[in-house]
């Protein structure tokens, strides 16, 4: 089975913004939710770094081990989905979540949130029929053989989506372009044995 | 060599002389292009990594990582979301998950689990506090109607919240699977609309509860001494009690200080629409989760003494009279205050009679 992963190459990212652009019209976001953001840190000095963030499909999703009514699942290609007729807009995923992935529209009183909303790996959810889908989740990409908007229209290729396995060799022939001892995972204690590919590339 | 210093191209007339010389003139311009664009070519494959890598913009280093990692945003940070005040990686959320999921959870249903079994056992092995004394049949005012309003109320909003609350906290992995999905959905939305509605209610009534019975529970030393002879409850001792015993008086500043702050911290959770933070609602949502939790199974202690577990003392709070004898041995502090005003029961019973008749007749 296909573990299915975003992975945003900081070195590539340009903070065009598009994959914000792209999600928003693949799926028709409600008003005031961007299921992907862009983060600059350090805008305008030299060390400024860009990386596109949205829902990482975890492995151990904290989202779904906090949810009070069990509204999350796995599906086979480990793209966490939640279900909106079981969401209650307790906000427990949104404290959980590293990245910030989960959104509530607020449109009633007291800032009393709706039902969560957040990237969904352009993989649908749970419903009915094929427009109930689109109306709650957005696009379902998945199902017709396509990868996420996002990913697909990145200009730069900095956002990469699909199998771990093909993310994770795309993102390690580029380390070995770029020559860098230690550019994957930098810092990393294992960086000798994780880098053959790059000694390889060396002594070759 | 480059494109900038390559050679200028010799032998190309100053100034076109007719068709002829514009295309040779075009020609030659052509061929320094190519043979510069070969120069160029070779110039990159001929490169040395090394050097190039001390004047290429630097990639992505470790520091800038564990800017990320600690959360750290800075001046200079900027996000595409037009309301968020995130980080790019929130750290913190891990945290709260563990402290919820691992010990708030767990202990949680540990320490109510316990405190019904301790009641029972309790229950079982002591039994009930009968009346040592029979009752003389004269009452003595207790509780007003409007204490008697606001403390079944409160009482009533607390059941409520305590039981939608454990839902939200457990229900998952009990009515689920019990109900299925139609139901739980129902079930679950409708536990956090009554947590959410009822909880300010509760917290404005509790308050109100509080400030009217501070008088009668001001800590005295006589309570000290209710308290280490655990107020007689097993056994004939006899301990001193005003108008509240000392364990009336603990859970009232239980609920005066761990009942506060879950109000507090609910108030928090309930009104996301003044910016706290992710890490403000984390914190307030582990004291709001640990403080309800204790209370709830303190509560229980509380509602089987006034149930159960004493002869007499549910109707103080529902008829708002105690019999002489349940003052004289619960209250004999307050009892010697107050023993004139006792009545004999067919009296009140006339007097109510009377209002009853009397209310009716000008309401016909």
């Amino acid at each position: 089975m296909a573990q299915m992963k975003f992975m945003c190459d900081a070195e590539r990212c340009i903070e065009c913004n598009g994959c914000v652009t792209a999600c928003k019209n693949a799926n028709e976001v409600p008003w005031g939710i961007q299921r992907r953001r862009v983060v600059t840190l350090n805008d305008g000095e030299a060390s400024e770094m860009s990386i596109s963030v949205a829902c990482m499909h975890c492995d151990d999703a904290p989202c779904m081990a906090v949810c009070p009514t069990d509204c999350f699942h796995k599906t086979d290609d480990g793209i966490v989905l939640h279900d909106k007729d079981l969401c209650i807009g307790c906000g427990y995923c949104l404290y959980a979540c590293p990245f910030g992935a989960p959104q509530f529209p607020q449109t009633s009183a007291f800032g009393e949130r709706g039902k969560m909303d957040k990237c969904t790996f352009c993989a649908g959810g749970p419903a009915e029929s094929k427009e109930e889908e689109y109306e709650k989740y957005g696009a379902n990409r998945i199902a017709e053989g396509k990868l996420p908007l996002c990913a697909e229209m990145c200009s730069t290729k900095a956002l990469l989506a699909g199998d771990a396995q093909d993310v994770a060799d795309i993102f390690r022939q580029r380390v070995v372009q770029r020559g860098h001892k230690d550019g994957a995972w930098s810092n990393n204690p294992q960086a000798s044995t994780d880098h053959l590919a790059y000694d390889a590339a060396q002594k070759g | 060599m480059n494109l900038l210093t390559a050679p200028a191209p010799v032998g190309v007339p100053r100034s076109g002389k007719g068709l002829a010389l514009g295309i040779w003139r075009f020609v030659a311009m052509a061929l320094v292009l190519v043979m510069s664009l070969a120069v160029t070519q070779v110039a990159v494959a001929q490169a040395d990594p090394d050097r190039e890598m001390t004047t290429a913009a630097p990639g992505i280093t470790a520091d800038q990582w564990r800017q990320v990692r600690s959360g750290e945003t800075g001046p200079n940070y900027r996000d595409s979301r037009h309301d968020s005040n995130y980080s790019l990686i929130n750290a913190s959320g891990e945290t709260w998950r563990h402290i919820r999921n691992r010990w708030v959870s767990p202990f949680g249903l540990i320490a109510i689990g316990a405190t019904v079994a301790l009641i029972t056992l309790f229950y079982l092995i002591v039994g009930r506090k009968h009346l040592e004394a029979p009752r003389t049949g004269r009452l003595i005012p207790r509780w007003s109607l409007m204490m008697r309003a606001l403390h079944w109320t409160v009482a009533t909003l607390f059941l409520t919240l305590a039981l939608t609350g454990l839902n939200l906290l457990f229900g998952k992995f009990v009515f689920r699977t019990l109900f299925g999905d139609a139901v739980w959905a129902w079930m679950i939305a409708a536990s956090k609309l009554l947590h959410n509605y009822m909880g300010p209610i509760f917290g404005v009534l509790l308050v109100i509860m509080l400030a009217s019975l501070i008088k009668e529970n001001i800590p005295k030393w006589h309570d000290w001494v209710w308290l280490k002879k655990g107020g007689g409850m097993i056994g004939k001792k006899h301990v001193d009690a005003g108008f509240a015993n000392g364990g009336e008086k603990a859970w009232y500043w239980i609920l005066a200080s761990v009942g506060l702050m879950v109000v507090a911290s609910g108030f928090v959770l309930d009104f996301p629409n003044f910016d706290q933070s992710r890490d403000t609602m984390q914190w307030a949502n582990v004291i709001h989760a640990v403080g309800a939790l204790g209370i709830t199974a303190i509560s229980l202690g509380h509602i089987y003494i006034g149930t159960l577990g004493t002869e007499g003392a549910l109707e103080a709070m529902t008829t708002g009279y105690v019999d002489e004898t349940w003052a004289k041995e619960h209250h004999n502090l307050w009892y010697d205050e107050v023993k004139d005003q006792a009545i004999p029961e067919e009296e009140l019973a006339a007097r109510k009679a009377s209002n009853a008749g009397a209310s009716a007749t000008r309401t016909s």
